[in-house]
């Protein structure tokens, strides 16, 4: 570590970042600095500042314990003061290879940590909540454990389960993300539409769906790029609160049946078709057309004739006018179909 | 001479007959309208009220050339809770590029009110069009605080009844029918009130194929206009 120190900020630096990170977690550690990596494990374990007091239950086995505890021999110190070729015969030299490891004359090989690909956590509740924002906080400290594990295998997340008690609720994003923030404020749209039966004592979170995410950059194209993501988080809250389907775009499709003529697609996604229609359309379509007595309207033009959908029994074979509908002076758009007429849209 | 302008420059003194500092705006698109707000179009980061409770007046026409500016421009433009379905191929036809229109549908009124808000702050949108019946005062002063913080034109309409509540948007519009153009009357805009109500000439279908506008009331006999048959589209 001694050549990235001035990075971390010096030793101090380090061991402070190192505390917050672990506060925000949960955890409680003990945490000590040695020029080696085993020397470091055990003055963590057993609190001692200087690897001489170490007692030796922190170093060895329990059978090389009983052994040294009977001939006296109480910390490391002590034990350096014995002969070796002793106590390579005695204990075997497994003992004096981590002895020399941790002195570092002899060179330790350690493998990389490799973050796990899943991330599954559960957190004990200190009293049962029964008010689902509540959980919001303890679900907290969960994303920040997430945000983590997916900094350190440079991923974001796609979607994430929260489990309360046995109920499992799995919230998808637009994109990729490994920002807590982000994850906590879908939570809290998500939650504020829960309604709990029971009080949760026990919070659970999973996710598994990792994909390689970079570091965000601002460069040249930061303000388009920063602008479809402002969009594409719009979209993600006000679909996690109003539900799935809630927001579409529009799209024409070509088909005589006006309500066939358009589609909804998802905000954006347009294809452009040019599809020309013979006469004029409304601004605004009835979803069920409205059925009219005779004396409700006055044609002004038409008809125009639309026959079409023989083919997938939905057919359709309607006179289509343009009438003054008598209850407001609206222009609006009436078909007339095995001799009624309906009310189909209006020319806002 | 000189006192009266030294004093109108140094103090801050209303002058009834000028509008107040021109804000961003979006060009109507009709060139009467345009000269009777202030700063020559739709307000950008502010309420604007239409109140008119008939639909099929031409109530959207009024906004389609607006509409169609901001989309063909690449501008992002949301419907929230409209009455009714925007019928695509009008929208079309009318010039605007659906590729940047998003249609939001929230389930009930607070849902709408929360939606409005969310897509005010988010500053993404160019224009946001919503459809209330009922909103308080309050309500729409949140509305009205998350829309400065962005550069959208909103367009929220209200039941004619609305008139009558006092509100925080900074121009109301009142809509009416008038023998086949529709009337627009400001009833309240950033500077001195307006004058007499507004004719526009909207694009109607029935003008479209060369009528002439329709002027009579609505007559008894329905069924002697179909009788006699109707012209046949060109």
């Amino acid at each position: 570590m001694q050549g990235s120190l001035r990075r971390f900020g010096g030793s101090h630096g380090l061991l402070e970042k190192l505390r917050a990170g672990l506060v925000a977690t949960g955890f409680e550690a003990a945490h000590a600095v040695a020029p080696t990596a085993r020397a470091a494990l055990w003055l963590a374990r057993s609190g001692c500042r200087v690897l001489e007091e170490v007692p030796v239950g922190a170093a060895c086995s329990a059978e090389t314990l009983e052994f040294l505890r009977s001939i006296g021999v109480r910390t490391l110190g002590e034990l350096f003061a014995l002969p070796r070729e002793g106590l390579a015969r005695r204990c075997g030299p497994a003992l004096i290879d981590d002895l020399d490891r941790a002195m570092g004359s002899l060179p330790e090989g350690r493998l990389f940590f490799a973050p796990p690909a899943r991330f599954a956590a559960r957190l004990e509740l200190p009293a049962p909540v029964s008010h689902a924002e509540g959980l919001l906080f303890a679900a907290h400290r969960l994303l920040v454990q997430l945000e983590g594990l997916l900094a350190a295998r440079q991923a974001g997340v796609r979607s994430f389960r929260i489990f309360l008690e046995n109920r499992c609720v799995e919230i998808g994003l637009a994109s990729p993300t490994r920002d807590a923030e982000r994850l906590s404020h879908l939570l809290r749209e998500r939650l504020a539409t829960i309604a709990l039966e029971r009080p949760v004592e026990t919070i659970g979170l999973e996710a598994g769906d990792f994909v390689p995410l970079a570091e965000r950059t601002a460069g040249m194209f930061g303000d388009a790029l920063a602008e479809a993501e402002d969009w594409a988080r719009l979209l993600e809250r006000l679909e996690m609160r109003l539900g799935r389907g809630a927001v579409h775009g529009l799209a024409v499709y070509p088909d005589h049946r006006p309500e066939f003529a358009w589609r909804r697609v998802e905000p954006g996604e347009w294809e452009p078709r040019e599809f020309r229609h013979p006469g004029p359309r409304p601004l605004w379509l009835l979803e069920m057309p409205r059925r009219l007595g005779e004396e409700e309207f006055q044609l002004l033009s038409g008809p125009e004739r639309i026959e079409a959908g023989w083919w997938d029994g939905d057919d359709a074979k309607r006179d289509y006018f343009v009438a003054r509908w008598c209850q407001g002076f609206s222009l609006a758009w009436i078909y007339r179909e095995t001799g009624e007429w309906f009310l189909h849209g209006l020319f806002a | 001479m000189a006192a009266l302008e030294d004093i109108l420059q140094r103090h801050s003194v209303w002058r009834g007959a000028v509008f107040a500092r021109p804000a961003e705006t979006v060009a109507t698109g009709y060139g009467t309208l345009d000269r009777e707000l202030p700063g020559g179009g739709w307000p950008s980061g502010a309420l604007t009220e239409i109140l008119g409770g008939l639909k099929g007046i031409g109530e959207l026409q009024v906004l389609m050339p607006a509409l169609a500016a901001l989309t063909t421009a690449g501008k992002r433009i949301v419907w929230l809770a409209p009455p009714h379905l925007p019928y695509a191929p009008a929208l079309a036809a009318a010039g605007v590029d659906l590729a940047n229109l998003a249609v939001v549908r929230a389930p009930g009124r607070r849902d709408a009110l929360w939606a409005a808000e969310q897509v005010l702050r988010a500053g993404t949108c160019f224009a946001l069009l919503a459809w209330f019946h009922r909103a308080s005062y309050p309500e729409l002063q949140r509305l009205a605080t998350a829309a400065e913080s962005g550069r959208a034109f909103v367009a929220l309409f209200r039941p004619r009844e609305a008139e009558r509540e006092p509100s925080p948007a900074c121009l109301r519009i009142a809509l009416e029918p008038a023998a086949g153009d529709l009337a627009l009357r400001i009833l309240k805009r950033r500077g001195p009130p307006a004058g007499a109500p507004l004719r526009l000439p909207l694009k109607r279908p029935a003008h479209a194929l060369g009528r002439a506008p329709f002027f009579a009331l609505p007559s008894r006999e329905p069924r002697a206009h179909r009788r006699l048959g109707v012209p046949v589209h060109p």
